[in-house]
């Protein structure tokens, strides 16, 4: 499992700060090198921890200061208790996962409430790469087919179908395009970018 | 806890010679155990400078089989090396430019500290056998005292490997305001029931030494090498992972042929030896008794019956936990168990899992990832020192 993050391409940091209550706790699944929770502590005044993988990257976030467990997610949270958190974040990281029904079950389990974000494989310059018979590559997904850590690439219909056979209820949603700017109209086919808030229905 | 495994190569970033220094402390400890012991003598070491604030003390507490030697050299000698010179020293990731380092032989030890083999100024006569058994707990409130004497009101961080981490654990339990940071390498929340028969093993090995004589062996001249080399065999064992055993050994053997004997024809027989004998040369087998002792009955959980998350609930520190993958000694599950209490308590604490074939002995072994990382830990350590100033 491999994270899409770098600290150059944040944009939804904006957006998931907007979306966190202040002094809140937070858990951060595939959080590189700690730059989203390192935000969040001085935007949001948050307490919480970065889940990461990769022996570079939990370096760069003790470097930054942030809390930090190495651990893989695929391998699920069983180290967090229920209800642990006010958010567990997963930042440009669902495409990339496995066992992507666990780790949302997961997310739900130790989070009051889950914030994930993806790059919507929906989106119409990636419609007009397959149509011209190629696979998609853009900003949101930058890699060629030989080369990506995408294993579950996801359109905002796609992930919202899930949600709706899977017990999720969506809380807010935001959509941005390329340019960071929000996406109302059509966000499936004009949105780049979906930031998702959400729990568990009947709660 | 192989204290000879890792040699640092570029002595140019080491420090040079170092000297112990012993304080005497006439304050009665009352000990875990019951027992009252009026007076003791400390043997520890300091590297570098304390700040004006004194807010720069890093303690480093030992595992079973080291001693406040940690780093540099006594008269020159590479081969007086400290234990775990690799990581403390001049730019080392514990940087003694800018840490004030101490260093404790531990109550009970054998390498200046009041022990077994010394004198009991009741009798006269060595302790011996009637050396109280110590504890985490009596250690951490002698590092303490030890502290306040240096002047020092908190530390900005405990660390250890093995036991030495139970030490810096058990230190943020009954010493939460004087402790900023415990790293805790290698360790566990206490043993589990393989340790503790390992451990058996090694005492019966000593106990059942001719040569033991109830563990009052100093009045007969002798001491029971063969019991304190099996000891050692088997805990050196422990310490190893399979496949790095493997590596170093293999099946090979010291002469081309088998010979039919009990000869020691293996090369890793010819190794555990070796370590045996080089042991029972340097360390007192009452000590390791009482050490083993220590480990088999730390469980600071057991005072909150067994509810670790409760017990780190008055905790202040800010932890670093390391575990590494092949050691099965004290398995990187035992550090998520530390950890997993300490997230439930929202402390801060950082965790990491290193990759190493070289078991529980990785902790002691220059390794970049697991080097930096500490470096890195530090660092944070060494800025919030100099923001406090």
């Amino acid at each position: 499992m491999m994270t899409n993050r770098s600290s150059s391409h944040r944009q939804d940091y904006r957006i998931i700060s907007s979306m966190i209550r202040e002094g809140a706790t937070v858990l951060d699944l595939g959080c590189g090198d700690g730059a989203l929770l390192a935000h969040l502590k001085q935007a949001c005044g948050v307490s919480g921890y970065g889940v990461e993988k990769d022996d570079q990257k939990v370096l760069s976030s003790v470097k930054n200061g942030i809390n930090v467990i190495q651990a893989d997610l695929e391998q699920g949270l069983s180290g967090f208790a229920d209800g642990a958190f006010d958010y567990v974040v997963l930042s440009l990281t669902l495409q990339t996962v496995h066992e992507t029904e666990t780790i949302i079950q997961e997310m739900l389990r130790v989070g009051k409430e889950v914030i994930v974000t993806f790059p919507n494989f929906g989106f119409w310059r990636h419609r007009v790469q397959i149509f011209f018979g190629k696979t998609p590559v853009s900003k949101e997904l930058p890699y060629q087919w030989y080369d990506t850590p995408n294993v579950h690439v996801l359109t905002i219909s796609d992930f919202e179908i899930f949600c709706d056979t899977h017990s999720v209820r969506i809380l807010e949603k935001i959509v941005l395009n390329e340019q960071g700017a929000r996406i109302n109209v059509r966000p499936n086919l004009f949105g780049a970018l979906a930031i998702y808030r959400f729990n568990r229905r009947g709660l | 806890m192989n204290v000879d495994v890792q040699k640092s190569p570029k002595a140019e970033l080491s420090l040079g010679d170092v000297s112990p220094q012993i304080l005497q402390f006439d304050t009665s400890i009352l000990l875990k155990c019951g027992m009252e012991l009026p007076e003791y003598s400390i043997t520890y070491e300091t590297y570098g400078e304390l700040n004006r604030e004194k807010t720069n003390a890093v303690l480093i507490c030992h595992a079973l089989n080291a001693s406040h030697h940690v780093a540099g050299t006594y008269d020159g000698d590479e081969k007086t090396r400290g234990w775990w010179d690799n990581m403390v020293g001049p730019g080392k990731p514990v940087d003694t430019n800018r840490f004030f380092v101490v260093s404790v032989n531990n109550l009970g030890g054998c390498h200046g500290s009041t022990g077994p083999a010394s004198i009991n100024p009741k009798t006269g006569q060595p302790w011996g056998s009637t050396f109280p058994v110590v504890t985490v707990e009596d250690w951490v409130e002698v590092q303490a005292r030890l502290a306040t004497r240096l002047g020092i009101e908190a530390f900005a961080a405990v660390m250890g490997g093995s036991l030495g981490g139970m030490q810096a654990l058990q230190w943020t339990i009954d010493q939460a305001d004087r402790v900023k940071h415990a790293i805790v390498v290698a360790a566990a929340p206490k043993l589990s029931a393989q340790n503790i028969a390992f451990n058996e093993v090694a005492r019966t090995a000593i106990t059942s030494d001719p040569d033991f004589y109830g563990g009052d062996y100093y009045a007969h001249n002798v001491v029971p090498r063969r019991g304190l080399k099996v000891a050692r065999m088997i805990g050196h064992i422990t310490y190893l992972s399979d496949d790095a055993m493997d590596a170093k050994f293999g099946r090979n053997l010291r002469e081309e042929v088998l010979k039919f004997n009990f000869d020691t024809e293996f090369q890793v027989e010819s190794y555990l030896r070796y370590q045996g004998d080089k042991f029972a040369d340097i360390f007192d087998a009452n000590t390791y008794l009482r050490i083993t002792k220590a480990l088999d009955y730390f469980d600071p959980a057991a005072v909150c019956d067994g509810d670790l998350i409760a017990t780190l609930a008055n905790s202040k520190s800010k932890y670093l936990v390391v575990s590494f993958t092949s050691d099965w000694r004290f398995s990187p599950e035992r550090s998520r168990e530390i950890v997993e209490a300490l997230v439930d308590n929202n402390l801060d604490v950082s965790y990491a899992e290193i990759e190493s074939p070289h078991g529980h002995d990785a902790f002691l072994m220059d390794d970049a990832v697991y080097h930096n990382l500490v470096r890195a830990y530090f660092d944070r350590i060494a800025a919030e020192v100099a923001y406090d100033d």
